[in-house]
């Protein structure tokens, strides 16, 4: 009795029962779902990742049929999170800074205007948005009333049809590997001195410019064309490239939402510059140019990056949402496959292990760029 | 040799007032007239389509095909089913004042006097228990209604209100858990906060939804709104628990070696010592958060229950209203931004008293 009284005892009995607790649960539901497996008839383990799906996705940048395998599936469903991520994270920064720029501007039409912008967007879910953009864009006339885009597009309720140029699936991955290499190089001469840093900076650019012509030029026959124009041909659409309303609504409404939080970080980055900074600034004589270029923006810059990747991993979860519109990211890929094959527990690890994977490089990278770019000699 | 400058001109009038704001540069001036046209043509189009040119009444619904703006007529039309969803026709009074309940209790927590340790859950526990005894019912002869056929705008508050009831004492939890000196108690804590915040929401209501009846025996599966509501707790408490966590890291720590010194009890140190000073430094954090999770109900949408944003879709998915869907999304739209612009009003009032007393 009087050891139990002891804090120490005390304390480690209580965290042997938690410990157990929590153990014993996770067998506990092992078993049951090993159970319920069973008396359903459904193997467990990753053997179905093999199968063929015999269902259908709209959107891939991969080729996909019905009788593609579980797991292609499935990595088709990932690059369509990371491309609708990546894609509405770069919007959405973009249209942030400027949001940003023009809610701290002394311009006072220009502050009424980045207000409202935020305040509308930012305060509807994210879902009403896209499921919003998503019917004014199937609510758009037919192919055949399609609203032309100069030349070289059309607007349908089937999506947004643009000029394709002639590159097969082939060429758009040698294009990407050897942007990769590039982008890989340029980080390895920044880092081996200034002489060469100056150099890595258009490296990437250049790799990506010379493979794409020589992509283009290479192995052509010459009376084909460089570039498929869109036609109408009966109801639809022929040649092009036609991006999918399912699409485009989710980045717009990624590109919007996020906009206006970006611009809410990007404004708040701004505000937090010390004023004594930039009227030391001033005093040297330095330009109103400089004097951001130098001063301002290096510093805004660093006060916003933890709520920048905060915000970054946010909206790369929240473009789980698509599936509310149709458009086959990771977590409908996930959950179709889950209601056409019942391979329920892999397929919901493979989900987490999804977006912990995604969750943690966005993370990591930008811890990494928070530490590089940390003011020297302050710790971080 | 420095030439002394004039103080930068006061500016007490109009005139300088503007100068500064509209006109300080060519460019300027020439945006503020660009600008200011195109937000004149904008509000004139949108009072025009809103206001002006719109049809407001179900009886006129014919005139929708003739007029350019918007017909109101579909929100007299179709108002019941997107506010109520499928809740029994005779029975909306009462959600609509389980809805009221839960709006005063969010109103009165606004005000300082019910701040506490003690009062604001208090207050809390009740409107939530008057929210489910009217939208249930089952006694004082009220017909039950089973959580099946809750819908509209009181199932979006009902699932605001249960994630912050249930939530907030999980948060306090796991918060206190997290910071323990004890390596098993913070690890387990530790592990559940960051594999939470990992996942996409949707994630952890779809497993709540679709996984947990595999894995939990059939006795202790329950409702399914009731799984979808705890899990959706269980991941506002992880943000919440941070939140918390940071306000407790801010209080200087000779506040809690007094309070041991003075031979307070555990309990004691964090319920009068910690906490209280916890929420008040994490109060603009804890109303964001409140923000974020009032817009994410939205997304229960997907599990297939009828909150507000999915009556608001099927009032637009089939029948004569198909083509009156900016309405109708303006419509719950506005809803939302009524509450979260509100508490994020609220927020910032909050924090500028702060700012206002602490100095």
């Amino acid at each position: 009795m009087r050891t139990l009284k002891q804090r120490k005892t005390r304390a480690w009995i209580f965290q042997a029962i938690v410990l157990l607790s929590t153990v014993g649960l996770t067998v506990s539901f092992v078993v049951i779902a090993r159970q319920n497996l069973l008396s359903q008839g459904i193997a467990t383990g990753f053997g179905f990742l093999e199968r063929s799906t015999g269902w259908p996705i709209n959107f891939a940048l991969i080729e996909i049929t019905a009788r593609s395998p579980y797991w292609r599936m499935l990595l088709a469903g990932l690059f369509n999170t990371l491309l609708v991520g990546f894609l509405g994270l770069a919007f959405a920064t973009f249209l942030g800074i400027f949001i940003g720029t023009i809610r701290i501007s002394s311009n006072l039409i220009l502050n009424i205007i980045g207000t409202v912008y935020v305040e509308i967007f930012r305060n509807v879910p994210l879902i009403l948005q896209a499921i919003f953009w998503y019917a004014i864009l199937t609510h758009l006339p037919s192919p055949k009333q399609a609203i032309p885009l100069g030349d070289f597009g059309f607007l349908s309720n089937r999506g947004l049809i643009l000029p394709a140029l002639d590159l097969s699936m082939a060429d758009v991955y040698l294009l990407l590997i050897a942007t990769a290499i590039a982008l890989y190089a340029a980080i390895r001469m920044q880092r081996a001195g200034p002489e060469l840093a100056r150099l890595a900076m258009p490296l990437p650019a250049l790799a990506f410019l010379g493979v794409f012509v020589l992509l283009l030029f290479i192995g052509r026959t010459p009376d084909a064309p460089l570039m498929t124009l869109p036609e109408l041909r009966g109801l639809r659409f022929v040649g092009g490239v036609s991006i999918k309303p399912e699409f485009t609504a989710l980045l717009i409404a990624i590109t919007v939402f996020g906009g206006a939080y970006i611009g809410e970080i990007v404004r708040g980055g701004f505000l937090s510059v010390d004023k004594g900074k930039i009227e030391a600034a001033r005093a040297l004589g330095l330009s109103a140019f400089r004097i951001n270029q130098l001063v301002r923006i290096p510093l805004a810059i660093r006060a916003m990056l933890p709520a920048l990747a905060n915000q970054y991993v946010w909206l790369m979860k929240a473009t789980t949402i698509g599936i509310a519109i149709g458009f086959p990211d990771y977590f409908m890929v996930v959950s179709t496959a889950i209601n056409q094959s019942g391979q329920t527990m892999e397929l919901i690890a493979l989900l987490m292990a999804g977006f912990l994977l995604i969750n943690y490089s966005i993370g990591h990278a930008m811890n990494r760029l928070n530490t590089r770019l940390a003011i020297k000699g302050k710790a971080a | 040799m420095a030439v002394a400058l004039a103080p930068p001109a006061t500016d007490d009038n109009l005139m300088a007032w503007a100068r500064r704001r509209l006109f300080s540069t060519w460019l300027d001036g020439l945006i503020t007239v660009a600008f200011g046209a195109l937000m004149i043509w904008a509000v004139a189009r949108i009072v025009d389509w809103g206001v002006l040119d719109a049809v407001w009444t179900v009886a006129e619904k014919d005139r929708c095909r003739e007029v350019d703006g918007a017909c109101w007529s579909v929100i007299g039309a179709r108002g019941r089913l997107i506010l109520f969803g499928l809740y029994p026709h005779d029975e909306h009074w009462r959600s609509t004042l389980a809805c009221i309940a839960i709006i005063l209790t969010m109103g009165f927590s606004c005000i300082p006097k019910f701040w506490g340790l003690r009062r604001l859950p208090a207050l809390w526990v009740a409107g939530f228990a008057i929210f489910i005894l009217l939208m249930y019912g089952g006694i004082l002869g009220l017909p039950v209604v089973r959580t099946e056929q809750w819908g509209g705008l009181s199932l979006t508050v009902f699932i605001f209100a249960a994630v912050v009831v249930i939530g907030m004492p999980l948060a306090v939890v796991l918060a206190l858990a997290r910071r323990s000196p004890l390596p098993v108690i913070s690890g387990v804590a530790n592990v559940i906060i960051n594999f939470v915040r990992s996942l996409p929401l949707l994630a952890i209501l779809f497993t709540a939804a679709v996984v947990v009846p595999f894995v939990v025996p059939d006795w202790a599966q329950g409702d399914k709104l009731v799984r979808v509501t705890l899990a959706f707790a269980l991941f506002f408490a992880c943000y919440q628990a941070e939140i918390i966590r940071a306000g407790l890291q801010a209080i200087p720590s000779g506040q809690e070696e007094a309070a041991s010194a003075l031979g307070m009890k555990y309990w004691s140190r964090v319920f009068d010592i910690m906490l209280p000073q916890a929420f008040r430094n994490s109060l603009p954090s804890t109303i964001n958060q409140f923000v974020i999770t009032f817009k994410e109900t939205s997304i229960v949408t997907i599990i297939g229950f009828f909150e507000i944003m999915a009556s608001g879709n099927a009032a637009v998915g089939t029948g004569e209203w198909v083509s009156q869907f900016v309405e109708v999304y303006v419509f719950v739209g506005a809803i939302y931004f009524a509450f979260v612009f509100g508490l994020s009003r609220y927020g910032a009032y909050l924090e500028r008293r702060a700012r206002l007393t602490h100095g």
